[in-house]
């Protein structure tokens, strides 16, 4: 094969380009993609130290820095007693409500405690993926009724939130949150429940369709037993439930119990391509590129479900760079929450305001809507919940006026007609707890453009000609940009 | 015909929402009003339009059937929840209708599968991103001095007026739409399409919140529940002088895994007093 002179030269020009895309220094702006994509914003001080790196280095320092424990303590309730399912009947109705009480309380701790860790934690890409997982594993309080089983749960997210996905895979299975959730604690031989079985091909691992009904019941079978020990809440194997016969899955065949239905799912090429999309879509933009997702679930695969070696994978690619791609995802309202009090440097003593600014917005953590997680995307944005969004901007970044603060009537959410008294309470709950949700203009950067970009991922749609310091900050939070990294 | 027990509740769990659609398109004095009641999860059909006549029934449910006697008879063989109660005078005047047995071909059993279905109106081997109300306005938009095409009760997602196509909004009480609509803007264009998402629902906000009314009264009482509340702010919507072609609530969650019978009991009774209130406020403004 002869080619042509000028086509070497080209292939060698094209090649030094990616080189140089790569070895270049990322700058303010490229450093700034990079920290509010993998974290919760960054602040002008952060995005200042990544901005002389190169990709792969500002890359691999993130990854490098992966936690696999929280920094912060956990509410004293997960390390009390085992609290067992009462059974809620028997109680009298004074004890019931003081138990769904105290559960509510105790759910609620979970998630400030969560989001103090997603506010200070040294690695925020730890918690995104953490994050992540709780929405991929999504299981929700609300049916597991057990704030210590949740917390136990968001521990195994974590410690394996850039760890290993196959490792985690036979974890979650039986975990005791999901046991409870998606009801394999009562899946036995004689009365098989499919919920697990179909849900761990359907959302977990080979995506809809890739999988038959026969399939699903095999499964069922393959995974009673894996129960829960309701005394302690721990994981407890049930041989007297368990079906030790034959089984056939996704054409292999034998005696299967669950862990080798884990690894017949982790098998197939599947579940790489279903991960690495629904990463594409965290992570790069809202449409995977078939190609390119191909050739990531074969690293993932290659590198048994490895998780680091994917996201440097993606993390250093051209489409996660693309101009193209910059500010074409919607924040999640974790990600404008906590990305906000990040960047703009505003670190409150209670965080029970920012929890229910959280599921006013759409995103009550430990709660997702149900197995299938937050919808995300442009559904995080409806007239509701943008207007939501935009309430709770407005009332943060206008409590750098105390003078203002003390005149305000105009209280956020309900206090309108036709609000429960649970909404009035959840109101002035939200309203107490945000005189210190204030943020200090002189700690951000004076530059308009320098400010622009740190708080922006493209251009503002209204124009912020001539603003400047505490005002240059509202109008840029209150863009509609703002809305989206 | 064989079902499994998914696929047969979600089928009847379409009965009772096509049941309250008719109960809107009934009283129709100026305008075509469309009110949807979106039942969320997977509801006990069977306990809610119940076979009592049918022996399988009370031998198939030892303890879930609904005694014979306490069923709010429709005919010879069908009947209502008891908790339905508030619903019978609506089927005496020929306001309610039922409609059992939808479903999809050769389901594949996804509950997630099905909603999409449910929202978008596709066939069963088709994927839609546009929901069917959506699709629907976008071929035939309201008159232009409309509030709004569609209007959602509650925070929930779009389902049927997601995607493009429709002027429509989310909110839970009108008074609080309007307090809040002044922080969206009416401008900008853009081609990042996250972002003209963000700007449609701006434009929507501010055009609705232009022609919305709030702090309308009614001598018809609304149950002080959730539904109570949603189904007053729908009510509100209904009587709004400027137009609103549909208006969506939902009540939930029917995906009752304890204590069936009583979960389903109390939710059945919101939803039917939740409509019945509905349709007093409608019938009271002239809808």
């Amino acid at each position: 094969m002869v080619i042509p002179t000028k086509s070497i030269v080209a292939l060698v020009a094209l090649a030094a380009c990616a080189f140089a895309a790569h070895a270049a220094a990322i700058g303010y702006e490229g450093a700034r993609h990079l920290l509010n994509r993998t974290g919760f914003g960054a602040t002008d001080a952060e995005v200042a130290q990544f901005a002389p790196l190169d990709r792969d280095t500002a890359v691999d320092r993130l990854l490098g820095a992966a936690r696999t424990e929280p920094v912060h303590k956990p509410p004293a309730f997960v390390d009390d007693d085992f609290t067992p399912f009462p059974k809620l009947r028997a109680l009298s109705a004074d004890d019931r409500k003081a138990y769904q009480r105290r559960r509510t309380e105790e759910a609620f701790e979970l998630r400030g405690w969560w989001l103090r860790e997603m506010l200070d934690t040294p690695s925020p890409l730890s918690e995104r993926m953490t994050l992540f997982w709780h929405n991929h594993f999504a299981t929700s309080e609300q049916k597991v009724r057990s704030p210590q089983l949740m917390y136990r749960q968001n521990v195994l997210l974590r410690s394996e939130a850039l760890g290993n996905f196959g490792t985690l895979l036979h974890a979650i299975g039986k975990d005791p949150a999901m046991l409870v959730w998606l009801d394999n604690a009562g899946n036995r031989r004689k009365a098989p429940n499919e919920n697990f079985a179909r849900e761990v091909m359907e959302l977990f691992t080979l995506g809809e369709g890739h999988y038959g009904e026969t399939d699903v019941k095999e499964a069922a079978r393959a995974f009673t037993g894996w129960s829960l020990d309701r005394d302690n809440g721990t994981y407890r194997f049930r041989p007297a439930f368990h079906d030790f016969g034959e089984k056939s899955v996704l054409g292999r065949s034998g005696r299967l119990d669950g862990d080798d239905v884990i690894d017949v799912l982790l098998a197939r090429p599947e579940t790489a391509q279903f991960v690495v999309a629904k990463l594409w879509r965290e992570f790069v933009s809202p449409d995977p590129q078939p190609a390119q997702v191909a050739r990531w679930a074969a690293l993932l695969r290659d590198s048994r479900y490895e998780v680091k070696p994917l996201l440097r994978a993606m993390l250093t690619s051209d489409a996660f760079w693309s101009p193209s791609n910059r500010a074409s995802l919607v924040k999640s309202p974790v990600v404008l929450v906590v990305g906000t009090l990040r960047t703009f440097d505003i670190r409150p003593f209670d965080l029970r305001p920012a929890v229910l600014a959280c599921a006013a917005l759409g995103q009550n953590l430990l709660t997702p809507p149900n197995v299938k997680g937050w919808p995300g995307g442009d559904a995080w944005i409806t007239s509701a919940t943008l207007l939501a969004r935009k309430q709770w901007i407005d009332r943060v970044f206008r409590g750098a006026e105390p003078a203002m603060l003390m005149v305000s009537t105009d209280s956020p959410q309900p206090s309108a007609p036709g609000a429960t008294p649970g909404e009035q309470r959840l109101a002035r709950m939200l309203e107490r707890g945000m005189s210190d949700y204030a943020f200090d203009p002189s700690r951000l950067p004076r530059d308009p453009t320098r400010l622009r970009t740190l708080a922006l991922a493209t251009a503002p749609v209204n124009s912020t000609e001539g603003l400047e310091g505490a005002e240059l900050v509202r109008a840029l939070v209150s863009d509609p940009a703002y809305q989206l990294q | 015909m064989t079902f499994d027990r998914r696929t047969f509740l979600k089928a009847a769990s379409l009965t009772a929402l096509a049941a309250t659609a008719r109960i809107a398109f009934a009283a129709e004095p100026r305008r075509k009003l469309l009110v949807l009641v979106e039942l969320k999860g997977g509801n006990d059909g069977l306990n809610t339009v119940i076979p009592y006549a049918d022996r399988q029934y009370a031998a198939l449910r030892p303890r879930l059937a609904i005694a014979r006697d306490q069923v709010v008879q429709l005919s010879p063989d069908t009947g209502l929840h008891p908790a339905l109660a508030p619903l019978k005078a609506l089927w005496d005047r020929k306001e309610l209708a039922v409609v059992q047995g939808v479903g999809y071909p050769q389901p594949n059993l996804s509950h997630f599968r099905s909603i999409e279905i449910w929202d978008t109106a596709s066939r069963s081997d088709e994927y839609l991103e546009q929901g069917w109300l959506a699709r629907a306005f976008a071929l035939s938009p309201s008159p232009a001095d409309f509030a709004a095409d569609g209007v959602v009760v509650g925070p929930n997602a779009m389902g049927p007026l997601s995607g493009k196509g429709a002027r429509a909004i989310a909110l839970s009480n009108p008074e609080q739409f309007l307090r809040n609509a002044r922080l969206a803007h009416d401008e900008g264009d853009t081609s990042n399409a996250a972002l003209a998402h963000i700007l449609r629902v701006e434009h929507d906000v501010t055009l609705s919140a232009q022609r919305l009314r709030a702090g309308r009264t009614f001598a018809a009482e609304f149950p002080r529940t959730a539904f109570g509340n949603s189904a007053s702010t729908a009510a509100q919507l209904a009587a709004n002088e400027a137009g609103i072609a549909v208006v969506r609530v939902s009540l939930g969650s029917f995906d009752t895994h304890a204590n069936q019978l009583g979960t389903h009991a109390n939710l059945l009774k919101q939803l039917a007093e939740g409509v019945a209130a509905l349709r007093a406020a409608l019938v009271e403004v002239g809808r």
